[in-house]
């Protein structure tokens, strides 16, 4: 087994970026601030392509399995000699996958910043923001400890929190990361209880360890926490369920995914990087990573599939009828993690039947790129137009040629057409459907439609429809800008043509996989129709899909106002939780609590005042209180309290 | 043989070695201070230094004497606290007539102490015990000009005194019923015989009146706050710290046979401590008093960890010792160079400190965080190991009167964080150039606040010398 152990350098670099431009950024560095972070992050990619390169093509093989291994651990504090919080480096299959995603997409997003941000007052912050949530993603995807999951967890919802509201000055961006924050600390605490229950069942906090207890039926511990139950459900089923609360939260799955579409008031590369490639996809990750425990459950991976598919469906919906180019692609990242976390939920752990796992993580792998791609071609035109509406767009293709290929692949990516990356992850993932529900398949494929549908009308309405209103003064954005859009969007082209089920599998055992071309032409014949509807609708300006709005009434409305989800957790804070129950327990905490904290204190005054007489100040009342004392305690312990 | 002389009494030769040396050079013409007090200094930091390399375990003198790892580590920690101290009191010591009488005086105390912790027989401790009492008691009047700090030297030698012959009444009564006065044989004697726990209850306020636990504390107020700050900080720190030392292991081997009893008085001994060292704390306006009646709260918590009677406990008091070393020194540094330059003392004068002297102030902030037990400092690590400790037994009562009076002691700490931190004021302390050695033990204080805590390493350390019970 080789030695991975300077794997601890590449979230290390981030977070000694961090350091260094949040302490020194603003006064002393912010002219290069870009540069530094961008510098020592294209470091960190180097380490984990060479650790990917190492893992996946020399040494990570041992007899056709996939190990896994803990590269490096500390042990950080011990409670006893049984209970202690290791801080440790695990390295497996998608820990060294996602590694080269997150440092990658998070490498493009630094160098598309140094245009895009060109000139912003708080730079050099923004930097040491971008670079405190590269470490702490790196950090929780490198997380051998439940534990330390749940800090880096938390520490990238805080820097999520933190780039959300970088332009503070504008209320809606205060008001959208609180949002974010709120919502998905909500969810965090399904998820930290979640792992209370299943680290106290399981006796260890180590993820290899609490794996191993978990699954196999015949250990105690595994009996312990099957056999227990709380309101007639396992104390399994409750710990896992909450655990996807957790992820479900980061996620952004239905219901809890409102905050996910309003953090888009945040910079538009934070959006491409934390908002489409990697944290949201956190979630996913996180039942990846516990997945051995979560299928020996089928009433949870039953909650995980159809949570995910209705998100999918759901999000979809809404993606049609927004117009905001940054909240339709929110909503499609919501919809394609739905598509992730549904294969999740019908996959199961061993050889063929662990397709879902495989595709699931192959979407992830590919749709990390074509979203990010996407986010960063609506930066671009964003940069060029100065606002989010696509009522503000058209014709700009002759205004911008690269971000318009790229944009083109991007969508044609998303769809799943044949050979762009999406075709494939996506095509597993429906193979997987088919096998294992054929209603959940039908969804699925419905979605697809939609999918192409939607991005191809947000492409037709931002590039075609009508001619640009006039004449743009400057160009496409700096050589930083274009250059992650040229990469990306050849890995948009190309990426799914790596023969990812060698190397990513439930478990650790390469599979082949086909395509089989009857099989395809379903969802791919359906996907080309509904991009022709798009191009028929939208391509040139025309009344149709207006028309069509209005055929369909209400459910227009309902789905463009998104199906009143935000309006109903209005309703439920506003009108039910706050009269009926916080101010209630706002009274008491006033009257009762704080009455009770005043009392204390007048009574420890009046006390502390009433000894006061004791400190006289003369020796000889010290000597007689130190041998009344002795005296005392003499009588007390030889013929009181034996 | 000669050589067990030289080995296992090392520190103590070093320390013997550096007064000779400061007597030699008191006898010898005149050098200013400024010159002096770097080089006394490194011979200190020689000393601290010189505590890590050729340890021994052994006994000298016919068991007189023991030394091993656990006890080379405790002297160590005394020396360091020594050492920060003397670099504290640069700026006091610079001016002052008698520098060498000072050093002379803390050192002396120090070899008690040693001799004290390494004791293997009642005798040999109460000799140690005298040797680090007395040399203190003439520091405190170390300020020569001012009354109050004669009187302080005064109360604490009467005081002391008077602890003293109670302890030697107890001593005598042990030896009259069990005829010996070594370690390794009393436990074989002791019972829970009415005259036992006297003579035990007569030794125990000999330690009570050191560690100024309730109710043998009544003197440690005026005497910290007649004296000068780095006496006080070296009876506050170094006494205490040595006398809690041999009191665990004294209690956990010699009167392990009495553990019932001791464990009923330190339970209530430390709640009582607890609350009279929170109440008196909180009406204080005076940084040093309130730094007195605050150690005072801190000694009612480690006797809590003291009364676990296992090695964790014993662990967790070391531990949370070296922690407060740090932290308290850390306070009484900032109170000491504001005392020396500013002259000034009361709370109210550290109002809004922070705009004239950003650094003291967060230094005083971060030890008083530590005090308090905020985390991640390391006060709140060595807390949670004390009352861990002690909630082993099963008495949650007293772990939840802690607990709350923790609570309340936040309230003091951060009243003087608020001070400086918010409140206004018309006259502030003008900014204090700092000099060099005072500001490096601020340092120090300050990196073993942050660090200790999350090295877990110190405290596995620390586990595995206490093994020996």
């Amino acid at each position: 087994m080789s030695n991975y152990s300077y794997l601890y350098w590449i979230p290390l670099l981030p977070l000694a970026t961090f350091l260094v431009l949040g302490m020194f950024g603003r006064k002393y560095l912010s002219p290069i601030s870009g540069m530094l972070g961008t510098l020592s992050l294209a470091g960190s990619t180097l380490i984990s392509l060479f650790a990917a390169n190492q893992y996946f093509f020399v040494d990570g093989k041992m007899n056709g399995v996939y190990q896994k291994i803990t590269a490096f651990r500390f042990t950080w504090l011990t409670f006893s000699p049984n209970v202690s919080i290791d801080m440790s480096v695990i390295v497996d299959p998608i820990s060294v996958m996602m590694l080269v995603v997150v440092t990658f997409v998070s490498l493009m997003v630094h160098v598309f910043s140094l245009g895009y941000m060109k000139g912003e007052k708080r730079f050099a912050t923004y930097y040491a923001f971008l670079s405190l949530f590269t470490f702490s993603m790196l950090g929780l995807v490198l997380a051998g400890n439940i534990f330390q999951i749940y800090i880096f967890w938390e520490l990238v919802g805080v820097s999520s929190f933190l780039l959300i509201g970088f332009y503070f000055e504008k209320p809606s961006a205060v008001a959208a990361s609180k949002k974010a924050f709120i919502v998905t600390r909500f969810a965090d605490l399904g998820f930290l209880i979640g792992i209370l229950i299943l680290a106290f069942y399981g006796k260890t906090l180590d993820i290899g360890v609490l794996v191993e207890r978990l699954t196999s039926v015949q250990s105690p511990e595994y009996l312990g926490i099957a056999g227990a139950g709380f309101l007639g459900i396992s104390v399994l089923s409750w710990g896992l369920s909450l655990v996807f609360i957790g992820g479900a939260g980061k996620s952004a799955m239905f219901p809890l995914h409102i905050w996910l579409p309003d953090a888009m008031e945040g910079p538009t590369p934070v959006s491409a990087l934390i908002h489409a490639a990697t944290m949201v996809v956190a979630g996913v990750y996180l039942v990846a990573r516990l997945f051995p425990i979560f299928s020996m459950d089928v009433s949870v991976m039953h909650l995980i599939t159809y949570v995910g598919v209705f998100s999918a469906l759901f999000a979809a919906i809404i993606a049609c009828t927004q117009t905001d180019i940054k909240r339709v692609l929110a909503y499609s990242t919501m919809s394609q993690i739905g598509y992730m976390m549904f294969a999740l939920g019908i996959s199961h752990q061993t050889g063929e039947s662990g397709l879902g796992y495989m595709a699931s993580m192959f979407h992830l792998f590919t749709h990390a790129f074509f979203k990010s791609l996407l986010f960063l071609g609506a930066g671009a035109v964003i940069h060029l137009v100065h606002s989010n509406d696509m009522k503000d767009m058209g014709g700009l293709r002759k205004w911008m040629p690269i971000t318009h290929m790229a944009f083109l692949v991007g969508c044609l990516a998303i769809s799943g057409i044949p050979p762009f990356a999406g075709f494939f992850s996506k095509e597993e993932i429906l193979t997987a459907a088919f096998h294992n529900s054929p209603f959940v398949y039908g969804i699925a494929l419905f979605t697809a439609g939609l999918t192409a549908f939607y991005m191809f009308r947000l492409y037709f309405s931002i590039f075609w429809k009508k001619e640009a209103s006039h004449a743009y003064t400057h160009g496409e954005g700096t050589l930083t800008m274009k250059i992650p859009l040229v990469i990306l969007t050849i890995l948009a082209a190309g990426a799914g043509l790596l023969p990812f089920s060698r190397w990513v599998t439930a478990d650790g055992i390469s599979m082949e996989t086909h395509t089989d071309l009857l099989f395809s032409a379903i969802p791919v014949s359906f996907t080309a129709l509904a991009i022709l509807l798009a191009m028929y609708w939208y391509k040139n300006e025309n009344d149709k899909p207006a028309r069509f709005a209005s055929m369909a009434g209400g459910w227009y409305r309902a789905a463009h106002r998104k199906f009143y989800v935000d309006e109903i957790y209005l309703f439920v804070t506003g009108k039910i939780l706050f009269p009926l129950v916080g101010r209630p327990i706002a009274w008491f905490d006033k009257n009762i609590v704080d009455g009770c904290m005043n009392l204390l204190a007048t009574l420890t005054a009046r006390f502390s005042s009433l000894i006061k007489r004791w400190q006289s100040g003369s020796v000889q009342n010290y000597a007689l209180y130190f041998f009344g004392g002795i005296a005392a305690l003499a009588v007390l312990f030889i013929y009181l309290w034996k | 043989m000669a050589m067990d002389y030289l080995i296992l009494l090392k520190q103590e030769w070093m320390i013997a070695l550096i007064l000779f040396v400061l007597l030699f050079i008191k006898l010898g013409k005149d050098i200013p201070n400024a010159t002096l007090l770097p080089w006394i200094n490194g011979l200190l930091c020689l000393n601290l230094l010189s505590g890590f390399f050729f340890n021994q375990e052994g006994m000298l003198f016919g068991e007189m004497f023991q030394t091993n790892a656990r006890l080379v580590m405790e002297k160590n920690i005394l020396n360091l606290a020594l050492l920060l101290i003397s670099m504290q009191a640069y700026d006091w010591l610079l001016a002052h007539k008698h520098l060498i009488e000072f050093y002379l005086l803390l050192l002396t105390a120090i070899l008690g102490m040693f001799f004290m912790l390494s004791s293997g027989n009642l005798l040999m401790f109460y000799l140690g015990l005298e040797m680090s009492t007395i040399p203190v008691a003439a520091a405190v009047n170390f300020d020569l000009t001012r009354k109050q700090s004669s009187e302080a030297a005064m109360k604490m030698i009467i005081s002391s005194a008077f602890s003293s012959c109670l302890l030697l009444l107890g001593i005598s009564l042990v030896y009259g019923m069990s005829g010996t006065l070594l370690f390794s044989e009393l436990p074989r004697h002791l019972s829970s015989a009415p005259l036992y726990i006297l003579s035990f209850l007569l030794l125990f306020s000999g330690f009570g009146f050191k560690i100024s636990a309730v109710p043998f504390h009544l003197w440690t107020a005026d005497v910290y706050e007649g004296a000068p700050v780095s006496v006080t900080a070296f009876l506050s720190v170094v006494s205490k710290a040595s006398v809690l030392f041999v009191l665990v292991s004294v209690l956990y081997t010699v009167f392990k046979p009495l553990a019932d009893t001791w464990y009923n008085l330190l339970y209530l001994l430390s709640m009582v401590t607890i609350l009279t060292g929170n109440l008196f704390a909180i009406r204080q306006n005076n940084l040093k008093r309130f730094l007195a009646f605050s150690s005072i709260a801190q000694v009612g918590f480690i006797l809590i960890g003291v009364s676990a009677g296992t090695q964790a406990g014993m662990t967790s008091v070391i531990y949370f010792l070296l922690i407060y070393v740090f932290s308290n020194l850390a306070a009484f540094g900032v109170v000491s160079i504001i005392g020396a330059v500013a002259d000034k003392h009361t709370i109210e004068d550290y109002r809004a400190l922070y705009k004239s002297n950003p650094f003291l102030t967060w230094v005083l902030t971060i030890a008083l965080f530590s005090l308090a037990g905020v985390p991640p400092t390391a006060g709140f690590f060595g807390k949670y190991f004390l009352l861990m400790a002690g909630s082993a037994k099963g008495n949650y009562g007293l772990i939840l009167f802690a607990s709350l009076n923790l609570v309340i002691s936040f309230y003091y700490y951060l009243r003087i964080v608020k001070a400086m931190f918010m409140d206004p004021n018309e006259k502030p302390i003008d900014h204090i150039q700092v000099s060099w050695l005072p500001k490096l033990a601020l340092i120090i204080c300050l990196a073993g606040i942050l660090a200790a805590g999350l090295a877990n390493q110190l405290y596995t350390y620390i586990f595995s010398l206490c093994s020996g019970l």
